[in-house]
């Protein structure tokens, strides 16, 4: 199924850019998009396709944060621990996102429902505590704002 | 002073393009049109805008070189593609907007994007014309979900009324865009970074010169603009760059916007002219600091930290004060801040977003890492403060990029100011 989905997703990216490796970080952002990560298929259609060595497509993916070949939580939680939020408590909300989702930093949860991941500044630095799950964000967190959203995400 | 950058924040759908025609958008375009490209460059520098992304480099200078490259004079020639690409247009120069705002403390561009996104559109259009080019990008940070939304809207919009495209307003001058997303990377906003990365290659900065400008994305001659800089440029077009001179501080005119955080009780970014203070900034509009004032940093973590709130936050003051406008993200820090704490937080964003191309940024930020770390936990080695200051001199000195150059600049000037907290916390 989910390949059905990258194909037709990178395959529309090729078609706006060209098969030429300036459409390299398009595709891959489409195909981590359509399956929640980057599939070796992927990989290998990209290097028959845009003519670029897997060794780099490798490279690219391990560089960008948001690339990944591991499979990703259906939520992806990204924690801004930069300055702004440092300075507002964004250790102490680690602490109870970590409590709430049952995963650590870094980590995905065995069945697969959420990833925490700390990050650097998302720009919310108006309203840090910050956070994003998925496209969503979450800002002015306090443990009682942080409970409220895990104990709708949980059900 | 009356907003230009900001001054369809909060009305209703000011990302519209009807709103923003109602406003009076894109007659700055057409005006432009009608002009020589040259002019519209002499307008931009009479105007004396300097880059808002923390280079403060002249706009119209920049722009002027690029447009003087010929075809012929190309630093270096590029293949032709065989294929050439659907979407646009393998020009022989490029416009590209750095949408990768990533400076912790910096959230400007976010809210221009969002809230105003035909403003940088007929911007780039008009910059497009100048410097003689029919294709631009924009490269906006991949976690910018909302604001590349709107700039998708606002896109297919001004296509739909001929402001971008074949032909624009029949003047014969045509010009597209395309978006292009960033993947979580700071470096990347780095502009020699930025074109690797649009070029399928992992962000790593190159040595320059040769310039963007004279040699960027796929080899052509290629300006790089920030967010806010561009959307400096209609109003210019509009009054003139005479009149834009003329606005707030004469040493940097124009407005500025400032994002300000950390410990202060209302946080945001406030449209001002340069020539306020950094205590102004914060009482004035901030609200005043959550407890008491320690210290601030003027343009996020790679500015060093200042103490003296009369500081006027212009260019040059703020530099002769020992630090760096850049941005203009204000983080502010209370009395109950550990300075070390700071530091430590610093470094470890920056030993996580270096590119790790040179070895002295790599090594580097790590090390200062594990020295911090030391302090953290009151077991600092006394020889460790001064190494630290010295390894902050070779970094400047040597790394290839701003990320390695300013990454100490938080530490160091955090032991300048308060060396008695590094001191408290040696190793008994």
């Amino acid at each position: 199924m989910s390949k059905a989905l990258w194909r037709a997703k990178v395959d529309e990216v090729i078609k706006q850019w060209g098969k030429v490796r300036e459409a390299l970080l398009p595709c891959l952002e489409a195909a981590q998009e359509a399956s929640g990560y980057v599939p070796q298929e992927a990989i290998s259609y990209l290097r028959e396709n845009l003519d670029v060595p897997a060794v780099d497509i490798y490279g690219v993916i391990t560089f960008y944060g948001m690339l990944t070949t591991e499979e990703q939580g259906k939520y992806v939680i990204r924690l801004c621990d930069s300055l702004p939020c440092h300075l507002n408590d964004s250790d102490g909300m680690l602490a109870v996102v970590e409590r709430e989702s049952g995963v650590k930093a870094g980590e995905t949860s065995p069945d697969k429902k959420f990833t925490l991941e700390v990050v650097p500044c998302l720009g919310l630095c108006d309203k840090a505590p910050a956070m994003m799950i998925n496209d969503k964000i979450y800002g002015n967190l306090t443990e009682g704002a942080v409970k409220q959203i895990f104990s709708k995400l949980k059900k | 002073m009356e907003k230009l950058l900001t001054r369809n924040v909060g009305k209703a759908d000011s990302a519209d393009i009807e709103v923003y025609l109602a406003g009076g958008g894109y007659q700055a375009l057409k005006k432009a049109l009608g002009m020589k490209s040259g002019d519209v460059i002499e307008e931009v520098k009479k105007s004396r805008l300097v880059g808002r992304g923390g280079a403060v480099f002249p706009t119209g200078l920049k722009w002027e070189l690029t447009r003087k490259i010929s075809t012929e004079q190309r630093v270096s020639p590029w293949m032709p593609r065989e294929e050439p690409p659907s979407g646009w247009r393998a020009a022989s120069k490029f416009i590209v907007c750095n949408a990768d705002e990533g400076e912790p403390g910096t959230f400007k561009d976010r809210i221009l994007l969002l809230n105003d996104p035909h403003m940088l559109l007929e911007a780039l259009a008009i910059a497009g014309y100048a410097i003689g080019t029919t294709q631009g990008f924009i490269y906006i940070r991949g976690e910018y979900y909302r604001e590349i939304e709107a700039l998708e809207k606002a896109l297919k919009q001004a296509k739909a009324k001929g402001y971008l495209g074949n032909n624009i307003l029949g003047s014969g001058f045509s010009f597209d865009l395309m978006l292009y997303r960033g993947a979580g990377s700071y470096v990347c906003g780095e502009e020699t970074a930025l074109i690797e990365s649009m070029e399928g290659n992992r962000g790593c900065p190159d040595c320059r010169p040769p310039f963007p400008a004279q040699r960027g994305f796929m080899g052509r001659p290629t300006v790089i603009n920030n967010v806010e800089t561009l959307c400096n440029i209609p109003s210019i077009m509009v009054n003139g760059g005479e009149w834009y001179s003329r606005i707030g501080s004469p040493d940097s005119p124009g407005p500025k916007l400032f994002c300000l955080s950390g410990h202060v009780n209302k946080p945001g970014v406030y449209e001002l002219p340069m020539n306020i203070t950094l205590g102004e900034l914060i009482q004035n509009y901030g609200g005043g600091v959550k407890g008491e004032f320690k210290a601030a940093l003027p343009g996020g973590v790679s500015s060093s930290l200042l103490t003296d709130l009369k500081v006027k936050l212009d260019y040059k003051s703020v530099a002769k004060a020992g630090s760096m406008l850049g941005s203009g993200a204000v983080i502010v820090l209370n009395k109950d801040t550990s300075i070390i704490d700071v530091a430590k937080n610093t470094i470890d964003f920056f030993t996580g977003e270096s590119c790790a191309k040179c070895s002295v940024c790599r090594e580097g930020t790590r090390r200062a890492g594990e020295m911090l770390a030391r302090f953290a936990n009151s077991g600092g080695r006394a020889k460790d403060i001064d190494l630290l200051l010295e390894l902050g001199e070779v970094m400047y000195d040597t790394a290839c990029c701003g990320l390695g150059q300013a990454s100490m600049n938080v530490t160091t000037s955090a032991i300048k100011l308060f060396r008695g907290e590094f001191e408290q916390r040696l190793a008994k």
